[in-house]
């Protein structure tokens, strides 16, 4: 017997039949809908026999456009993932009073809020905004491809895997029950024993090094792709923003990798870097995380400044106000980013002199963020402003943000975010900038840029719905957490004694579900766009009127995005090119160098999945193996001389001939 | 200005949240001087910032309305996207702002910090030549708290009193977790940490019970974590030290370490005495027999270190993995997940070695203490019943 256990325990680690939580309903009912609906998904997939187009087209693609567009189909899946989350909070606070412990246990709803804030943020925010840098980069500046195309599908796969590992602790274990950002001693070895932890590391750790690998890939692409004569002062708001946001991911991502690889080895080894013993410190595990931590909260807003700036742009028929303070104003940010950190823990005791300079240098940074305000304002000012769905999110994004900026500069006032820190203030603030700064930009983006991916524009109507009931359901969701902020209500309390509070936590539920509505009517607003797609259809490739490069090729753009690399001008290159009666070059075409498609990403995330769960379960031998593998498989990967291929002119004649036809059905 | 800040205050609150007249928002009415410095540096802030909000959402939404493109009449100009005058304005109003506020924060902030001991007991009255401040001695544990009162030899779990106007000294640690300790009607909050002593200065300026809380998640039980502080004159106050003694039992470091074992709900609790030197041991870690202070292997490390020797030192310095040791015992560790809880996962059972929620009857105080302004003076029977001081843990 005793050698049967050993070999069990050699087997499987620390997995059991008990890890499997059969006896939770909540939990059956999840995984019973996921495995109907999975099997459902796979046998549609056999039955029209895309198998091979979905490998072939879309896993093994490197190319640009569809790595972004999976990126973003990732992050709506997420998306419900993480929302599913938040309204289960929702109702658990809104009914757990006088006694009632609600529906869910401490145990149950500590897993939930870290669940939350960790899928939001990074499988969530994060592929939005990777997904809109990747479709739309190297199409504004004029390129064929990102630098690194095999990089690029690798990335995706990472980060594809980090989502799988976070999401396989809903079925397999547990998920961390420490907060967002796992904050030691709580999360270290002693007092977080069990998988919660692990999960939330190896997810982040692998998703981590899709992240950075793009992000060198897009500061490659941005820096050395630029169509002829784009000047980085001509280069496009978004692209500027991309930039600025990939130079931050590439200084923030090894902060946040290095920090979880010593938490890793305090849990794994012993280390003593963030324990009470041995002179370990856990502050410095605040301090490294929040390093990387506040940085980050820049790299999802500035995407979104940058789609903002092309909607406001192109529907007020107008070049954008103040091209040049914009571009500084985003570098400002940029460089600002990195101090201002120590404002997230002003209450950890630092002197007075240190936590004002903390909250000064925070407060400039509303300087340039004000300064783009105004640039967005005064490029409505004597526009001719189109109400198309993506002006309608940056109108809600403006009046929401401010508001959220101001609740923002209040938080860096050391004295004031002494009574408001870790309170639901502090919650309701960072959901009025993210919500309303990221989460609008993004949806902005894909009303914008679904026409130039997909050929045909989304129905209003469903469009319109879903605005509406996000911009009243954000507002009837988060002013109440305002107020209970001021009743000095605090953040992650799963029950509450005080019955007066009880009426704004309903609120705020109903709140929740008006955005549920929102989410619904976004998702059919896609079903029922494809079903209507031929009456929604543009053959023209720019819909809109556009201004940048994007709209000057086919919707969807051919493979190769532009038959000859256009040249630049001026700013707004598009609309120049408009403006001096651009001729569409009819011939003359030439061959193109393409990279070719590749499934090694694929095969290096699902065997780095392998890696981590061995991690997590201590089946060590699945570990060892897998990472055998994969060294295997990427040695492997250099021997592989078949990159590349040509489309051939013939080819590239007949894609550029039927779109003519497009072009002269349409006039 | 005081009274011109209090009055945009209300006219703040009853401006913007009329809905709010009802409801007890603590952060804007608070009774202590340092809250209400705090609460009126929120009402400059929001005023400040409101001078460019306002108009910036005004703007938004007449330009949305005034060019939107069916309105022929307003001028258009495609090619405008310069104005160095604009561009000067709309770099320079933010930029005013922050000047102001940068400036309001750096004296505030020096002002308000919560190391720096108190200079007047509210906007009118000096601290008194002859007070005396009082000194309480807060240690966050698993998911209770214990004050400690050097000056009088007592202590308390979840419970507080001080005697109003006259100045508080706190100083802050943990056992275990870092949690965060704040009393929002009294001064802002701070973090308690193991290992480590924070501080806190304030004065209560108004008679009443207020609540107090930890505002950092710490584990399974974080959402009970709640206390207490009675705001007595001082009367009272020397009322309820008296009380304290006679119902209370000894706080011996035996006492302390079946104390700090995880468990929620906790009633309030009273100790006659307290070991000496209890507060520092915890602070230097080293209330449990055998271990090494961190004040003591910090003194070996200044002379240079132990060499070899040191690693000697090596069990006496472990602090973390005595809850570790629990687990195989029977308690779980706070953020514990399957299979160190040994629940199988997500169990409806809270994790074990966590008390399960207590029967009515067995906290008749903890009902009294809801019966609004009670002070524990008036509370008939005391704030806690003798049965509930046996020196154990484990009701």
């Amino acid at each position: 017997m005793f050698g049967n256990s050993t070999l069990t325990e050699f087997i499987f680690g620390r997995l059991s039949w008990q890890a499997i939580p059969y006896h939770e309903p909540i939990l059956v009912v999840t995984f019973a809908a996921v495995v109907l609906g999975g099997i459902a998904l796979l046998a549609l997939i056999t039955r029209y026999k895309l198998w091979g187009y979905l490998w072939t087209e879309w896993f093994t693609s490197v190319d640009h456009k569809k790595i972004g567009v999976m990126y973003i189909v990732l992050a709506i899946i997420m998306l419900l993932r993480g929302f599913a989350d938040a309204i289960m909070m929702r109702i658990q606070q809104a009914i757990a009073f006088n006694g009632n412990e609600g529906y869910l246990n401490p145990h149950h709803y500590d897993q939930i809020f870290t669940a939350h804030g960790v899928i939001m943020i990074f499988f969530v925010a994060m592929p939005f905004v990777t997904g809109f840098m990747n479709y739309v980069v190297p199409l504004q500046i004029g390129a064929r491809d990102v630098s690194f195309p095999f990089l690029n599908n690798f990335s995706f796969w990472m980060t594809t895997a980090g989502a799988i590992i976070i999401m396989m602790s809903l079925f397999v274990g547990e998920f961390a029950r420490t907060g967002w950002l796992a904050y030691p001693p709580l999360s270290g070895a002693d007092y977080s024993p069990g998988v919660g932890v692990d999960y939330y590391i190896w997810g982040l750790q692998v998703a981590g090094v899709g992240t950075t690998l793009s992000g060198i890939n897009l500061i490659a692409t941005i820096v050395k792709m630029r169509a002829p004569g784009m000047t980085f002062m001509k280069m496009p708001v978004f692209t500027w923003t991309s930039l600025c946001t990939n130079i931050l991911i590439v200084a923030t991502f090894p902060i946040l990798t290095a920090t979880l690889a010593l938490l890793s080895l305090d849990r794994y080894v012993g280390t003593n870097f963030f324990t009470n013993d041995l002179g370990g410190n856990p502050m410095m595990y605040v301090n490294l995380i929040w390093i990387w931590g506040h940085p980050e909260v820049y790299i999802l807003v500035l995407p979104a400044f940058g789609i903002f700036s092309e909607v406001v742009a192109t529907f007020s028929g107008k070049r954008l106000f103040g091209y040049a303070s914009m571009v500084y104003a985003t570098c400002v940010i940029m460089i600002l980013s990195y101090i201002v950190w120590l404002h997230h823990f002003f209450t950890m005791g630092a002197g007075a002199s240190v936590n004002a300079f903390f909250g000064i240098t925070t407060m400039i940074i509303s300087i340039p963020t004000g300064a783009k305000m105004f640039n967005w304002l005064f490029t409505m000012y004597r526009g001719r402003i189109r109400y198309e769905l993506p002006m309608y999110w940056t109108i809600g994004f403006m009046v929401t943000f401010v508001i959220g900026g101001m609740t923002g500069v209040m938080l860096a006032i050391p004295p004031a975010d002494f009574v408001l820190h870790n309170s639901l203030f502090l919650i309701a603030h960072f959901h009025n900038v993210i919500i309303g700064g990221v989460l609008f930009g993004l949806m902005a983006g894909i009303v914008y840029w679904w026409p130039k991916a997909f050929g045909y524009k989304l129905d209003p109507f469903w469009g319109k719905m879903s605005f509406w009931f996000w911009q009243i359901g954000f507002f009837v969701a988060f002013m109440p957490l305002y107020v209970l902020g001021l009743m000095g209500v605090t953040r992650r309390v799963s029950q509450f004694e005080d019955p007066s509070l009880q009426i704004w936590f309903i609120i705020a539920a109903f709140g929740a579900f008006l955005i549920a509505i929102g989410i619904a009517s976004f998702i059919i607003q896609l079903v029922v766009s494809f079903l209507k797609r031929d009456q929604l259809r543009d053959n023209s490739g720019d819909p809109w009127d556009g201004r940048t490069l994007e709209w000057s090729t086919s919707s969807p753009p051919p493979d190769y995005n532009f038959a000859f690399t256009p040249v630049v001008h001026d700013h707004d290159s598009w609309y120049d090119m408009k403006r001096r009666g651009y001729e569409r070059p009819l011939g003359g075409f030439k061959q193109i160098h393409m990279p070719r498609n590749t499934g090694t990403g694929l095969i290096l995330a699902a065997l780095s999945v392998a890696l981590a769960f061995g991690m997590i379960w201590y089946m060590w031998w699945l570990a060892i193996l897998s990472f055998v593998a994969m060294l295997a498989v990427a040695i492997g990967h250099t021997f592989n001389y078949n990159r590349d291929f040509y489309i051939p002119a013939e080819t590239v004649t007949t894609t550029e001939d039927a779109r003519s036809e497009l072009l002269a059905e349409r006039t | 200005m005081q009274s011109l800040i209090k009055f945009v205050g209300r006219l703040f609150l009853f401006v913007s949240f009329p809905a709010l007249a009802g409801c007890n928002l603590v952060v804007m009415s608070p009774s202590g001087d340092i809250a209400v410095q705090q609460r009126d540096l929120i009402v400059v802030s929001t005023v400040l910032m409101l001078l460019i909000i306002v108009p910036v959402i005004f703007l938004t939404l007449f330009f949305a309305w005034r060019y939107r493109s069916s309105n022929t009449s307003a001028p258009y100009d495609p090619e405008w996207h310069h104005s160095t005058r604009l561009e000067v304005i709309i770099w320079s109003a933010p930029l005013a702002i922050i000047i102001a506020l940068g400036a309001v924060t750096w004296i505030s902030t020096h002002k308000l910090d919560p190391y720096r001991p108190l200079d007047r007991l509210d906007a009118e009255r000096a601290i008194p030549a002859e007070a005396k401040p009082l000194t309480v001695e807060v240690v966050a544990l698993d998911w209770k708290w214990l004050f400690l009162y050097p000056d009088y030899g007592i202590a308390t779990v979840n419970e507080i009193a001080a005697p109003v106007d006259v100045p508080i000294n706190f100083k802050i640690t943990a056992s275990s977790m870092m949690n965060s300790f704040y009393v929002p009607a009294l001064a802002g909050m701070i973090y308690a940490m193991p290992g480590m002593q924070t501080r806190l200065h304030a004065v209560m300026n108004e008679q009443g019970e207020y609540e107090g809380l930890s505002t950092n998640y710490s584990g399974d039980g974080f959402s009970h974590m709640r206390f207490k502080f009675h705001g007595l004159q001082q009367a009272g106050f020397d009322e309820w030290v008296a009380r304290v003694k006679a119902q209370g039992t000894a706080l011996s470091r035996d006492a302390y370490l079946k104390l700090e074992k995880p468990s929620a709900r906790e009633p309030v609790r009273y100790f006659a005495s307290v070991e000496n030197g209890l507060f520092d041991a915890i602070l230097n870690m080293c209330a449990r027999p055998g271990q090494m202070c961190m004040s003591e292997m910090m003194h070996i490390d200044m002379a240079g270190g132990g060499g070899a020797e040191s690693h000697d030192n090596r069990a006496k310095l472990e602090y973390d993995n005595r809850h570790a040791d629990d687990a195989a015992h029977g308690e779980a560790a706070p953020g514990a997940t399957f299979p160190a809880t040994g629940n199988p996962a997500r169990s409806p059972e809270p994790a074990k070695g966590i008390d399960a929620p207590h029967q009515p009857t067995e906290t008749p105080i903890q009902q009294n203490m809801h019966e609004g302004h009670t002070t524990p003076g008036s509370a008939p029977g005391g704030p806690a019943a003798p049965q509930m001081n046996q020196g154990t843990t484990q009701p």
